[in-house]
């Protein structure tokens, strides 16, 4: 069963409609990037996967998106709890006003995790995996916004990591990252499916060859083509993914 | 002189005059107070407790108390209410209530200065007086007008430095599995600490600074508070209550009131400075 399933999803901002019908299937650990040219819906559609689209005065969702098989929608869904699940890197560095331990360990704490030594174990192994533990392990203690960009934006994905969630979203993550930063962030992506399923929206469609499994072109609000990314990228059925992925426009 | 030239000056000038009124304003106070200060002595009139202009007595310690006093429960009063009501107008106020409640609180910052006086004359006054007990004119009765009159400076300046927090804060706050409260709680009132921080630096400075509304509800007695419903003496009612009278060493007493509560306030000012630039 897949761990994402979206039925016939439509987007609206008001009445306009930026989504028109997407169905598409998300398999556990895999990496799948979507891609495609600015005001395609891609942003959207990743917000609706943890219903932050919510804070957005107008916003509405048609359609089903399911997370193990249960409506992420449904009345009985605590918000907080999918959020929890359903972990976001933005697309710039997004450090609370805290330490850098108290980042990682904010959501933990919030959880109803105290025990300093548990925190300690698990901030370091977050700050790991996201290849970031020997850039600061010896100043846990400052300001998160002491650290450089991609140093900012790596402690981010270690805070998501600290909430144990099952899926991670990335939005463009790497757009303010210089390339050093970038090829770390990917790299660490690598290691990462293992435990968790992951939707990223690369930078540029070479960043989605290099990480990504499988890959999904959008257009203007539709899916164009879905599938692993060796295919798409080799042998596009449609002749609008071979325009794009070859640069023709976009 | 080419045009450029020409209105660059114009343009210093008019710049200038406006920093000058600064200067010729402080200027003239500390040439009219500052000799008092040295005939008198500096600790008989900041710490002196007797104020007898005619006998030669200058001190203003109770109205320093007073000031220090009506302030605080300006602010005790004020502060609260005030940063409350901007997390509302940002955070949880839908658009068409925050419409209403905007225009509403920068009228609240357009009613004169007598008319709060007046109205806590003849409503809060009495209230304490039937109420709570003693004269009416209290302490009291001036922190509860001054906490409303600084709630205008407190809300427009702590809206602003919340809404002006990225967007990404609150996002990410809430991509953690916060709830709404708690990202406000832990994430944005910590990110936005330097701009309300300012915004009560300032409200303090309003309500040290305020006169009129003050004059008419605080009982003007020249003597150290025991509880806050006696009646007390600002340092700003000090001069506004003996001015059309003062003459000699008097006159320059109220200039020295005048020094100290300049000091006061530049001191506080400084203060709302420096915490606003500090990220």
């Amino acid at each position: 069963m897949a761990k994402i399933s979206i039925k016939d999803l439509k987007f609206f901002y008001g009445s306009n409609e930026v989504i028109h019908g997407i169905s598409l299937d998300i398999a556990a650990n895999e990496i799948l990037a979507l891609i495609g040219p600015a005001n395609s819906g891609i942003t959207t559609l990743l917000r609706s996967i943890n219903r932050l689209y919510e804070l957005t005065p107008g916003a509405r969702m048609e359609g089903e998106i399911t997370l193990d098989g249960d409506d992420i929608n449904a009345s009985s869904v605590s918000i907080t709890e999918l959020r929890r699940k359903v972990g976001m890197v933005f697309d710039i560095p997004t450090p609370l006003p805290l330490s850098i331990f108290d980042n990682v360990a904010y959501g933990p704490r919030l959880s109803g995790n105290t025990n300093k030594q548990d925190l300690m174990v698990i901030v370091e192994k977050s700050l790991r995996l996201a290849a970031v533990w020997d850039d600061v392990k010896d100043r846990l203690s400052e300001a998160a916004s002491s650290l450089s960009g991609g140093q900012q934006q790596r402690l981010c994905i270690a805070r998501v990591l600290a909430l144990e969630p099952e899926v991670i979203l990335l939005d463009r993550p790497c757009s303010g990252l210089d390339p050093i930063s970038t090829t770390k962030l990917e790299g660490s992506l690598e290691e990462l499916k293992k435990d968790y399923t992951i939707v990223i929206a690369p930078h540029n469609t070479q960043q989605a060859v290099r990480v990504s499994d499988s890959v999904a072109f959008l257009l203007m609000g539709d899916l164009i083509e879905a599938g692993p990314t060796s295919e798409v990228f080799v042998t596009p059925k449609d002749t609008r993914t071979s325009d794009y992925i070859t640069g023709r426009f976009g | 002189m080419n045009k450029d030239t020409i209105s660059k000056m114009v343009f210093f000038i008019l710049a200038l005059s406006s920093i000058s009124a600064l200067a010729l304003i402080t200027g003239f106070i500390f040439i009219q107070g500052l000799p008092l200060f040295f005939k008198v002595g500096f600790a008989n009139i900041v710490f002196g407790t007797k104020w007898a202009p005619s006998q030669g007595s200058f001190g203003i310690f109770p109205m320093i108390v007073g000031s220090v006093c009506v302030t605080l429960g300006a602010t005790l009063l004020g502060v609260p209410i005030g940063v409350c009501c901007s997390i509302f107008l940002v955070e949880y106020c839908p658009a068409s209530l925050s419409n209403l409640f905007r225009p509403a609180i920068q009228l609240l910052a357009g009613i004169p200065s007598v008319v709060y006086g007046f109205w806590g004359l003849l409503f809060i006054v009495p209230f304490i007086r039937n109420n709570l007990g003693g004269p009416g004119l209290s302490m009291l009765a001036g922190s509860m007008i001054l906490g409303i009159m600084i709630l205008p400076t407190i809300i427009s300046i702590s809206e602003v430095s919340l809404k002006d927090l990225p967007r990404q804060y609150k996002e990410g706050a809430l991509a953690l599995g916060m709830t709404h409260w708690q990202a406000i709680y832990s994430v944005l009132l910590p990110a936005a600490r330097s701009g309300i921080t300012a915004a009560i630096v300032l409200g303090i400075g309003r309500a040290i600074g305020e006169t009129m509304a003050v004059i008419m509800v605080l009982g003007n007695a020249v003597a150290l508070p025991e509880s806050i419903l006696d009646p007390i003496r600002t340092l700003t009612t000090n001069i506004g209550i003996e001015m059309g009278y003062a003459t000699g060493d008097h006159q320059q007493a109220l200039f020295a009131t005048g020094i100290v509560l300049f000091v006061i306030i530049m001191i506080l000012n400084s203060f709302a400075q420096y915490i606003a630039r500090r990220k």
